[in-house]
């Protein structure tokens, strides 16, 4: 948003006027104690030379109770996204990459149906990363679990050590039909990245995020859940939530209400 | 019978040189002997790459190397020695990717080389976008030549020069 309007004064602005917003918008976007040192790290607006910072945790709230039945935008934003084969185009339904599933539960006792989408927890203790012979499963700095394609021999530990069953295998050649922010190949293990192009570009949301809210379901929520003051911090503190699996103690990046 | 042999193999060796030195001497093939030399075509984007173009042609897997780590590990992006940005100014005008034909910019010489080139079985070999949905776009401004040349208004010798330096 500020983006945008910066834009747009932009547009008619002198060099002199564009100098002054530029250090307006920098002494806004963080209070400087000292030169260098920042009260607050910048979540969003991170520089394109600046790594990925521990201080952030990346996080997603699911809200099962507006999880809506026979939705699936999130999932179909998803492939959108990612250039993945949605699974009934594919050839090979039963080995097609998923990163985000959609699941229906149902309590066998009081037959309570519960919608939940299912994907890569991003643990701060993941197994995945545990079990990898060559180190291309890693966390990154700020939270995000992913898969270094440039290290990965496709040998599937990852995919066994996952409690949630959140990674698949690329079975066949993709044929250049992989979107330019997106590598992903033959013979490598993949996950849902939290859209890390996303993220890297400055959105600080995620596809699956922006199609649940365009839909008016409202039910997932996305942000840094080390920001006391994001939307995310907030509900968290409101709501009562509960990890998949918390037995396991991972630590996870997703959260579930209502289930 | 040795003599009519003789004779045969004799007007065989005359026709190959004749049909050889034709092959050789006309304009679409390459000079050079042996494999046909690499086509390299001048980026569409741009007027000089991140390095000069000897440093470029020796150690370009180096600099990509050294980025792709920093960019997946620590997710610094720089724009400087991005993959992606190699393809945004070197795809073809004709294919509109690095290696989708033979005379593509990183196939040809790595076919030349005999190196085989594993990038793109992860990456696309296309710069982001379509002219056709987004003829302003940024990312796809190395094509607006294209979209000049549909236009009927007359674009002078030296525009297009310009453009497609």
């Amino acid at each position: 948003m500020s983006e945008l309007n910066q834009n747009a004064e932009n547009a008619a602005a002198s060099p002199e006027r564009r100098r002054f917003i530029g250090a307006a918008t920098a002494t806004a976007a963080g209070l400087a104690i000292v030169p260098g040192v920042m009260l607050y790290e910048v979540a969003h607006g991170r520089a394109e030379d600046q790594a990925a910072s521990s201080a952030v945790r990346w996080g997603m709230l699911v809200d099962a109770t507006k999880c809506a039945t026979g939705c699936d935008d999130c999932v179909t934003a998803c492939n959108t996204e990612n250039g993945l084969t949605p699974v009934a185009e594919s050839a090979h339904p039963k080995q097609a990459p998923q990163w985000i599933r959609k699941l229906e539960l149902q309590d066998p006792l009081t037959q309570m149906e519960t919608n939940l989408p299912m994907m890569c927890q991003h643990c701060a203790e993941p197994p995945c990363v545990d079990v990898c012979p060559t180190g291309a499963s890693f966390k990154r700095a700020d939270g995000l679990v992913l898969v270094n394609r440039h290290t990965c021999i496709g040998c599937r530990y990852c995919m066994m050590a996952c409690p949630y069953k959140a990674r698949s295998l690329v079975h066949e050649s993709l044929n250049d039909t992989q979107k330019p922010d997106v590598p992903r190949g033959i013979g490598c293990v993949e996950s849902c990245t939290f859209c890390v192009q996303k993220i890297d570009r400055g959105d600080g949301t995620t596809a699956c995020v922006e199609a649940c809210t365009a839909s008016g379901h409202n039910a997932l929520i996305f942000g840094d859940m080390n920001d006391p003051e994001s939307e995310i911090s907030k509900k968290l503190r409101e709501l009562p939530t509960k990890q998949v699996r918390a037995d396991l103690n991972l630590n996870l990046g997703v959260r579930y209400h209502g289930i | 019978m040795a003599v009519n042999l003789k004779h045969f193999l004799a007007l065989g060796a005359v026709v190959l040189t004749t049909a050889a030195l034709a092959w050789a001497g006309s304009d679409t093939q390459p000079k050079a002997k042996g494999a046909p030399q690499p086509v390299i075509s001048k980026a569409v984007k741009g007027e000089q790459c991140v390095e000069p173009t000897e440093y470029m042609r020796r150690n370009h897997m180096v600099v990509l190397d050294g980025h792709r780590d920093k960019a997946v590990i620590e997710g610094i992006r720089t724009k400087k020695y991005s993959l992606k940005e190699c393809i945004n100014c070197h795809a073809s005008e004709k294919t509109g990717s690095v290696a989708a034909a033979k005379d593509d910019f990183c196939i040809s010489c790595h076919s030349y080389t005999s190196v085989k080139i594993d990038c793109f079985e992860c990456h696309s070999t296309k710069p982001k976008g379509s002219i056709a949905m987004h003829p302003l776009n940024a990312e796809t401004a190395h094509l607006k030549h294209k979209l000049a040349a549909n236009t009927k208004t007359t674009v002078s010798a030296e525009e297009m020069a310009g453009v497609a330096q």
